[in-house]
C-alpha cells in the first residue's frame, strides 16, 4: 500500500514496545457486538493507473465548459484562471498545511489572509473582511444572523432579487430562531419597492445585485430608509468580477457584503469547493462570524501576523460564539487572491470590461431573433430573455446541438407559475464570436 | 584518505569553527533576510496600481456599455503584481509555513496525514473542474455517478442507510445533523428543548446545538476519561433532544459505553449524534451504525485525506440512521433507470416519501473534495482503509508507550489514533504546555492540539496518524524525551520561555492584536494602522 509506510516488521516492534500481542488488542474498548465487521462489498486496493482509468471513465462521461458553447451562470462563473494560480496554491506549504493555530511557523498563510482580507475589503468598499466562509450563500445566512445581533430586531426582509439558493440557505438556518422572514416575490425586472418594506421592526434587508436576473440594482435609496429606520442593508454579490465595471455596495451603502468569490481564482468544480467573502463596516467587527487575521508585532518587533478576534469563536465561546463556523476555504481564498494580485485595478478593469461587452453582444445578437425579448435593460454579464416558447424545451434542445445556453428560470423558482419563458444567459472573457454566433443560430434553429 | 570533514568533492561537511569574537547567529543583516529566510512585504508594499500579471484581448470600443448609470467610477486601490513578481511573493511566502510535506504534524483531532498527489490530478480532470453546477443532468451523469459512488462507500464504511452529502465542513455537518434530528422530531409532535453535549466535545458542537435553535447543557467526563453514564442518564427526560458525542472521544479513548449510551437515549426519545472527527481511528474496522449512532458527519478532509489548505475547504456529508433518514437536506441524488438527476424540489422529494427540512447550501456539496477522497478510497480500498486504522492507532500507542515513562499520559488503556497528555509532568520546571510546544518548533516539528480537550489541564494530544514511518516516530519520540529532560533539568527555563528562535518570527503579541485589531492594510501611512 503506497501510502502507509510502516513495513510488518516494523509493526511487529512497535506491537511488542506497546506490550500487545495484536492489533486487536488495541481494540478492546469497542463492544463485541462491533467487531469483526467485513467489508466484502467494497473493492480491495487499487494502483494509480486503475484508479486513474475508472475516475476519468466518470470524468469522460459529462459534458464540460468549454466543450462547446457554454453560457451558464447563475451563481457560478466560468473564466479563466491563470496558469500560475493553480501551480502556486499546490506548493506544498500552503496546500498541506493546516488553519494557522501556530503563528511563527504559519506567517505564509497569515500575511496570505491578511492581503485577501485588505482585497475584499477594497472591491466591496467596505471597512473590513474577514478570512473567508464556505461560499456565498452559507456567508449571506451568517449575515443575517450578525443584523439581527447588532439590531437586536428579528424582522428580515428577501429581496426578490435573491439567488432562490442564497433565500433557502437562508431561511434554512433561520428555521429555529425567532426571526421573522419576509420574503418577496421574484423581481425580474428590478421594480420592487425596497424602501416601502423596511420599518421600525427591520433587522435588514437583503438585496442581490447584479440580481439573480442579471440586472443592476440601485440600493442608494434602500440603504438610505434602512439607516433611518435602524434596519441594516446587506448586500449580496455572486459575480464578484461585476466589481470591476460597477460601483461597490459600500459606495451604496452597504453594511454587511457577502459575496461569492469563485470567479476569481476557482473552477466551476460543479458547485464546490468556493469562497465566501464577507466584509463589514470596522463597528461591527466583534459581532462577525469566522477567522480573521490581524496584524501584530512579535518578540523581536518585527511586523506579523495571528489569528485574532479569537473570543468571538465556538473554540473559545461554545454555545455563545457568533457561529459554528471552523473550517472554512482557505485555500480558494488563496487562489482568490492570487488571481486578484496578478490582475490588479488595472487587469480586473479589463476583465470585467471584456465580460460585460461579451454579455452586450450576445444580448443585442439574440434580441434581433423574433419574439426574443431583454428583460434586464442593465446587466453586467448576465441577463434574462423571455422566449416565445417554453425555456425548459428548449434549453434541452439547445443542449441536444452542444450549446449549454443558460438556466432556465423555473428551475430556479420551480413554485412560481408564469416563469417558464424565462432563461438566464450568462457571457464572459471565455465566450468567442463564434460561440455566440452558434447560440444565436441554434436558438433560430429551435425556433423555427 | 584526506580530512575526515571533506567529501569526495573536496567541499567541506563540518563548519570552520567560528572564531570565539563572532556570534555568528547575532549578524546584523544588511537585508534583514538570513539566507532562506527571506523578508516578504505585502503585496500593498510593492504592487502598483498600474501593473498587471494578466494580459487580455483589447476590449471592443464600438459596443455600448448598459451598466446604466452603476458604472464604477472610483479607484479600487487593488496592487497588480507582474507573474514573476506574483510567483516570488507567494513562493516566499509560502517558505514561511510548516505543512506535512515538510515534517510530522501531530495536530491531535485533525488528522494531519499524507495527501496522495493523484487525488489533486484527479479533481483536475477537464470533465470534473470544468462543470457548471446547473447544467442539464443530461450533461452532468459522471458527476452524479461519482457522488452517488462516494455515498455508497460512506454508507457501506459506517454501516448507515443514508447520507447527506451537501455540507461543506465538519461545523456544517453537524448543522446538518440537528437539523434532521430536530425535523425528526418535530414531525413526531415531540419537539424538545435541550440538547447535550459532552465536556470533552470540540468547540462546534455547543456552538452548532445553539446555531439550531437548542439550549445547550454539558455532560461531564469520568475520571477515566470518557462519558459520564450515570450522569447522562440522570439528565435525560421529555425535554431532551439529542446528546453529542465525538467517539472516539477527543481524549483519544474509544467510548466502550456507547451502545447503553444510545439505548439510553433511544429510551427517552432522544437521539444520538456522533463527531466523526475521529473516524480516521476505525474506518474499515468498526460501523458507527452498529454502535447505536443516529447522525455522524465524516470530515473528508480528515479521514480521506483531502488537503487542509490554511484552514479548508473541507467537506462533511452526513449519515442517518432509518429513523432519520427521510429528513434530508436539498438537494440530493436520485439514481432511476440507469440516470441519475438532482431531486431539488420539497414537493418531488415528498412523492418519494421524504421529508427534506431546507437547503443548507447554493448548489450541492463539495464536488472538489468528493472526487479527491472518492480518489483516496479505490487507492486504499477495503483492505488498505483497515490498515489505515490498524497503523493508525498502533502508531499514537507507540509513542503513549515510549512516553509513558516521560510525559504524564492523561488516561491508563490503550488509546486510538491519538494520546493525550496533560501538564503533570512539567510541575514545577516553569515550563508550561505552550512554552513546550514552542519549543518543538525549534526542532522542526509541529505541535500536537495543545489545551484541547478541556477536561485536562494543559492538554497535548498527539496524532502521528498511519503515514509515518517507525523511523519518523523514533526520531520525534527520542526529540520529546530530551526536551522533557530538558524541562526537568531545571536549567533551561528561560530558553523554553524565549522558544521558538529559529522561526520567521517569534512568539507574536496576540494581546495587542486582539485589544487594537487591525485586520487590513491601509493606504496613505508608513504602516498599516486600523481601518476607522
Amino acid at each position: 500500500m503506497r501510502y502507509l509506510p510502516l513495513t510488518d516488521p516494523d509493526r511487529s516492534a512497535m506491537l511488542q514496545a506497546v506490550g500487545v500481542a495484536s492489533i486487536d488488542d488495541l481494540f478492546v474498548d469497542v463492544p463485541q457486538a462491533a467487531r469483526g465487521v467485513k467489508f466484502d462489498d467494497l473493492p480491495r486496493f487499487a494502483s494509480e493507473l486503475s484508479v486513474e482509468r475508472q475516475l476519468t471513465h466518470m470524468a469522460n462521461k459529462n459534458m464540460r465548459a468549454g466543450s462547446s458553447p457554454f453560457f451558464i451562470g447563475a451563481g457560478a462563473y466560468w473564466h479563466h484562471v491563470p496558469a500560475s494560480v493553480d501551480h502556486l496554491i499546490q506548493r506544498s506549504e500552503f496546500l498541506t498545511s493546516y488553519t494557522p493555530y501556530q503563528p511563527e511557523i504559519s506567517q505564509g498563510t497569515l500575511q496570505v489572509l491578511f492581503e485577501f482580507q485588505t482585497q475584499v475589503a477594497m472591491l466591496t468598499g467596505m471597512e473590513v473582511a474577514n478570512a473567508s466562509m464556505y461560499d456565498g450563500s452559507t456567508a449571506a445566512a451568517e449575515a443575517v444572523k450578525m443584523a439581527m445581533r447588532i439590531t437586536r430586531r428579528s424582522r428580515v426582509v428577501l429581496s426578490g432579487s435573491l439567488h432562490p439558493h442564497y433565500r433557502d440557505t437562508i431561511v434554512t438556518n433561520e428555521a429555529h430562531t425567532d426571526s421573522e422572514l419576509e420574503l418577496c416575490p421574484h423581481d425580474m425586472r428590478g421594480s420592487e419597492d425596497l424602501c416601502s418594506m423596511i420599518d421600525d421592526k427591520t433587522a435588514a434587508i437583503v438585496v442581490q445585485t447584479p440580481s439573480v436576473f442579471g440586472g443592476l440594482i440601485d440600493l442608494e435609496k434602500a440603504a438610505r430608509t434602512a439607516h433611518e429606520k435602524g434596519a441594516l442593508l446587506i448586500v449580496v454579490v455572486t459575480e464578484i468580477v461585476s466589481l470591476g465595471a460597477v460601483r461597490s455596495p459600500g459606495e451604496m451603502g452597504a453594511d454587511i457584503v457577502v459575496a461569492e468569490g469563485q470567479s476569481l481564482g476557482n473552477g466551476l468544480n460543479f458547485g464546490g469547493p468556493y469562497v465566501g467573502l464577507f466584509a463589514t463596516r470596522q463597528k461591527y467587527v466583534r459581532q462577525m462570524p469566522g477567522r480573521v487575521c490581524g496584524e501584530t508585532v512579535d518578540a523581536d518587533g518585527k511586523r506579523g501576523y495571528v489569528l485574532t478576534l479569537s473570543t468571538r469563536e465556538q473554540h473559545i465561546r461554545r454555545e455563545k460564539a457568533t457561529s459554528n463556523i471552523c473550517t472554512n476555504s482557505g485555500l480558494c481564498a488563496l487562489a482568490f487572491s492570487i488571481h486578484l494580485s496578478l490582475l490588479g485595478e488595472k487587469g480586473l478593469r479589463k476583465l470585467a470590461i471584456l465580460n460585460h461587452q461579451s454579455a452586450v453582444k450576445l444580448a443585442n445578437a439574440l434580441c434581433e431573433i423574433d419574439q426574443v425579448e431583454l428583460v434586464t435593460p442593465n446587466f453586467f454579464n448576465e441577463f434574462t430573455i423571455a422566449l416565445p416558447k417554453n425555456a425548459h424545451r428548449i434549453a434541452n434542445a439547445l443542449a441536444d446541438r452542444d450549446v449549454l445556453c443558460g438556466v432556465r428560470a423555473s428551475r430556479l423558482f420551480p413554485e412560481c407559475p408564469g416563469i417558464g419563458r424565462y432563461l438566464i444567459v450568462a457571457a464572459t472573457e471565455m465566450n468567442t464570436d463564434e460561440d455566440r454566433d452558434a447560440f444565436v443560430r441554434a436558438l433560430k434553429e429551435v425556433l423555427r | 584518505m584526506t580530512g575526515s570533514t571533506m567529501n569526495r568533492q573536496g567541499r567541506q561537511t563540518q563548519p570552520h569553527a567560528a572564531p570565539a569574537n563572532v556570534n555568528v547567529t547575532q549578524t546584523e543583516m544588511i537585508t534583514g533576510n538570513r539566507g532562506l529566510q527571506i523578508e516578504e512585504g505585502l503585496i500593498f508594499d510593492h504592487g502598483k496600481l498600474d501593473v498587471t500579471g494578466v494580459d487580455f484581448a483589447v476590449p471592443d470600443d464600438t459596443v455600448e456599455h448598459r451598466l446604466g448609470n452603476f458604472a464604477r467610477t472610483s479607484v479600487i486601490g487593488l496592487p497588480g503584481l507582474s507573474e514573476p513578481e506574483a510567483v516570488r511573493h507567494y513562493v516566499r511566502l509560502s517558505q514561511k509555513n510548516f505543512s506535512i510535506d515538510t515534517g510530522l504534524y501531530p495536530l491531535g483531532s485533525c488528522t494531519m496525514k499524507h495527501n496522495p498527489r493523484l487525488n489533486e490530478k484527479m479533481a483536475r480532470l477537464d470533465g470534473f473542474m470544468n462543470l457548471h453546477p446547473m447544467q442539464p443532468h443530461k450533461t452532468v451523469q459522471g458527476a452524479l455517478e461519482l457522488i452517488d459512488t462516494l455515498a455508497d462507500w460512506l454508507k457501506v464504511l459506517t454501516g448507515m442507510p443514508a447520507v447527506a452529502m451537501s455540507p461543506k465542513a465538519g461545523a456544517h455537518g453537524e448543522l446538518c445533523g440537528l437539523m434532521a434530528i430536530r425535523a425528526c422530531l418535530e414531525d413526531r409532535g415531540d419537539a424538545r428543548k435541550v440538547v447535550l453535549v459532552s465536556d470533552s466535545a470540540h468547540g462546534t458542537n455547543p456552538a452548532t446545538a445553539a446555531t439550531c435553535g437548542y439550549a445547550v447543557e454539558a455532560i461531564p467526563s469520568t475520571r477515566d476519561g470518557r462519558v459520564d453514564l450515570a450522569a447522562l442518564k440522570a439528565r435525560l427526560g421529555p425535554d431532551v433532544a439529542a446528546f453529542m458525542l465525538t467517539n472516539p472521544n477527543t481524549c483519544g479513548l474509544f467510548e466502550r459505553e456507547i451502545i447503553e449510551i444510545s439505548e439510553a437515549l433511544h429510551e427517552a426519545g432522544a437521539l444520538l449524534y456522533c463527531d466523526g472527527a475521529n473516524f480516521n481511528a476505525i474506518v474499515g474496522r468498526v460501523r458507527p451504525g452498529d454502535l447505536g449512532v443516529d447522525a455522524m458527519h465524516i470530515n473528508l478532509h480528515k479521514t480521506f485525506s483531502t488537503p487542509h489548505g490554511g484552514g479548508g475547504p473541507g467537506a462533511g456529508p452526513v449519515v442517518l440512521s432509518e429513523a432519520l433518514a427521510p429528513y434530508v437536506p436539498l438537494p440530493y441524488i436520485k439514481h432511476e433507470l440507469g440516470e441519475y438527476s438532482l431531486v431539488e424540489i420539497e414537493e418531488e422529494a415528498v412523492e418519494e416519501g421524504g421529508k427534506p427540512f431546507g437547503r443548507l447550501s447554493a448548489f450541492h456539496g463539495q464536488m472538489g473534495m468528493f472526487v479527491r477522497s472518492l480518489s483516496y478510497m479505490m487507492s486504499h480500498g477495503s483492505d488498505g482503509l483497515r490498515q489505515v486504522s490498524d497503523d493508525a492507532v498502533l502508531s499514537a500507542n507507540y509513542v503513549a508507550a515510549r512516553l509513558k515513562d516521560h510525559m504524564s499520559q492523561s488516561f491508563e488503556g490503550p488509546c486510538m489514533h491519538e494520546v493525550l497528555f496533560d501538564d503533570r509532568f512539567l510541575k514545577d520546571t516553569g515550563v508550561s504546555t505552550l512554552d513546550f510546544a514552542k519549543a518543538m518548533i525549534d526542532e522542526g516539528y509541529h505541535p500536537m492540539t495543545v489545551y484541547f480537550p478541556l477536561v485536562v489541564s494543559g492538554a497535548m494530544l498527539i496524532e502521528p496518524t498511519e503515514t509515518e514511518s517507525k523511523e519518523s516516530l523514533d526520531q520525534f519520540i527520542d526529540t520529546l524525551i530530551a526536551l522533557t529532560e530538558r524541562a526537568k533539568s531545571g536549567t533551561a527555563e528561560e530558553a523554553f520561555h524565549q522558544a521558538p528562535t529559529m522561526t520567521p518570527r517569534r512568539r507574536l503579541d496576540e494581546t495587542q492584536a486582539a485589544r487594537n485589531p487591525v485586520l487590513r492594510w491601509l493606504p496613505d501611512t508608513p504602516t498599516a494602522q486600523a481601518a476607522e
